[in-house]
């Protein structure tokens, strides 16, 4: 009976979105026991890939399951969420929002049958209502019909920096840490204590050039931070999970900032403008991130406008 | 030159039309802008013998979009640029800036920076002191991705609020020189949400800053809530005697911020 209804879900899917991707597609890859993760694509969002451009996944414990990054569309969270009910029949319990970023959270509500507990930041329903018409407007017409559905739900339960908060899916422990301004002002990770693993969230990307929507040298800070961290696995909010790729990953993106950084204080040393640092600043390092063209510029317009304070 | 209520018939205006349209408004909200600010004065469009804009083709981050404008004519005191005005057409609030100008600035160069969170043609349009209206414009696409218009960190923003600087190259006296007026504003738009209250934040944001040379008005802008977080003024000057070059901020709420620099 179980099966029958999933697969009627299924042709449900299939049939309302005449889909160029289809659920069976979706597929998630066991980084260490009981912790799964989708993959992203390296991709502008659109309706072909759905939103589904960041890594979003599940932790299984032996009572619940938590998720965490909900999906860049209501159509990739009820994907996500039908590959958690492919893997186990266990309750999800809590679903954890590393940041406001529509790759992240657009799947919320494709849980909300589920009832768990939203977590984030505490800064993040700040975020969430500042950007919420915004993203709405924008996104609605950038996700077609896998927008259909999406909901903005804010956190019910919230980090502090400073105060960790735990939570427990069974004799699996998770530690959700919330960080000061970084990648944006509302940052958060999730370690597994029981695998040693960490979710970053958009503390770090692999491969895809990273975005920074909070402050570059409070981003600069927390990676140096970051390097001394013992973990055998670690999730990145996009590119590749590994138990040793990510220490040069780190390393690969805070030359990126250090170098923007540097070359940024010298033009506003010389009283140069946005515009003549956003044609001369970095440009070595395009062949080195995928999508440079759509995030370069706007890292550096954005570091400008902090860099002129200090 | 803002008439609040004008502007509040335009906000609703283009409300109305964001929300009809999405991201993509298809009717020219121009025509109507243009008899809501300039009535019926004959504007000459593509004044590009007198103006020039300059604006990325693309809004990198919608937060912060610079906008530059220069006159190919200098200014004499018999004619001379006395307003620029700048309208950013599908901004909540299109109207976004008026430099005021003094007739000695010579080439004029000014730039600001905009917030601009959909595509939309930006608008320079020069009025002369003897009443003619002069308009070039350029057309900037949105940004991509999370880009959003909102400021990334609040806390820090408010933090520094009302601090300033004033920047320049090391100036000549009798050589124009560029300097920059930047103030530190969350220029609160009245989108803003805060967590604590649950409300949104009113609209709090820089109204004018005035730049004076010798205590000798060089410009005054009149600015609007399109201008972007921590405002930021560009300009170019000749100063023609030792002096003290200061600038004047005053908020929607009535607070001043005052800085100056002696060169």
């Amino acid at each position: 009976m179980k099966q029958l209804s999933l697969s009627l879900f299924s042709l449900g899917v299939l049939l309302t979105i005449s889909a160029t991707y289809a659920c069976e597609d979706y597929s998630v890859k066991e980084v260490s026991s009981g912790i799964y993760y989708h993959q992203g694509v390296h991709e502008e969002p659109s309706e072909s890939n759905m939103g589904a451009i960041a890594n979003v996944g599940f932790i299984i414990g032996e009572q619940c399951v938590a998720v965490i990054d909900s999906g860049g569309s209501y159509l990739e969270g009820s994907y996500l969420r039908q590959a958690i009910k492919n893997t186990t029949d266990l309750p999800i319990c809590y679903v954890i929002n590393t940041h406001v970023h529509p790759d992240h959270i657009f799947g919320n509500a494709a849980f909300k049958d589920d009832k768990p507990t939203f977590i984030g930041h505490e800064k993040l329903p700040a975020a969430i209502a500042a950007r919420e018409a915004y993203f709405a407007k924008t996104f609605k017409e950038t996700l077609g019909k896998a927008y259909t559905g999406t909901e903005f739900i804010s956190p019910t339960q919230t980090a502090s920096i400073n105060k960790p908060i735990t939570i427990d899916l069974g004799n699996r422990e998770l530690i959700l840490t919330a960080y000061s301004t970084s990648h944006t002002d509302h940052d958060l990770t999730v370690f597994d204590s029981n695998t040693k693993t960490l979710w970053t969230g958009d503390l770090l990307f692999m491969g895809r050039i990273p975005v920074m929507d909070g402050s570059i040298n409070g981003w600069i800070k927390t990676m140096t931070q970051m390097q001394t961290m013992d973990l055998n696995f670690l999730i990145p909010g996009h590119g590749e999970a590994s138990s040793d790729k990510w220490q040069s990953g780190l390393q690969k993106q805070l030359d990126y900032f250090t170098l923007l950084r540097d070359e940024i204080r010298v033009i506003i040393e010389d009283l140069g403008t946005i515009d003549q640092a956003s044609k001369e600043v970095g440009i070595l390092e395009q062949n080195s991130w995928e999508l440079f063209e759509h995030y370069h510029r706007r890292n550096v317009t954005a570091s400008f406008v902090q860099l002129e304070w200090e | 030159m803002f008439n609040r209520t004008l502007a509040l018939l335009i906000i609703s205006l283009s409300f109305f039309n964001v929300s009809a349209y999405a991201a993509t408004p298809s009717e020219p909200l121009w025509p109507t802008l243009k008899i809501a600010y300039f009535g019926d004065k004959e504007i000459r469009e593509a004044a590009n013998d007198l103006l020039v804009i300059e604006a990325p083709k693309r809004a990198e981050d919608a937060a912060i979009v610079p906008i530059t404008v220069k006159s190919l004519v200098a200014q004499t005191a018999d004619k001379y640029i006395k307003n620029i005005h700048i309208v950013v057409d599908n901004n909540p609030e299109p109207y976004s800036a008026n430099f005021h100008l003094s007739p000695e600035l010579g080439l004029i160069d000014i730039s600001t920076r905009m917030r601009v969170d959909q595509y939309t043609f930006v608008r320079a349009i020069a009025e002369m002191n003897d009443g003619s209206l002069h308009m070039v414009s350029r057309f900037v696409k949105a940004s991509g991705g999370c880009s959003a218009p909102a400021g990334k960190d609040a806390a820090a923003a408010l933090a520094r609020l009302g601090k300033m600087q004033i920047r320049m190259r090391k100036p000549t006296v009798g050589k124009p020189v560029q300097a920059q007026v930047i103030v530190s504003h969350p220029n609160y738009n009245g989108l803003q949400f805060d967590q604590k209250s649950r409300l949104y934040i009113d609209a709090h944001y820089v109204k004018n800053i005035a730049i004076a040379y010798n205590d000798k008005p060089l410009l005054s802008v009149d600015t609007g809530i399109s201008v972007s977080e921590d405002p930021s003024i560009r300009f170019t000057f000749t100063p023609t005697e030792a002096g003290s070059l200061s600038a004047n901020v005053t908020d929607s709420e009535g607070q001043n911020f005052t800085h100056s620099k002696e060169i």
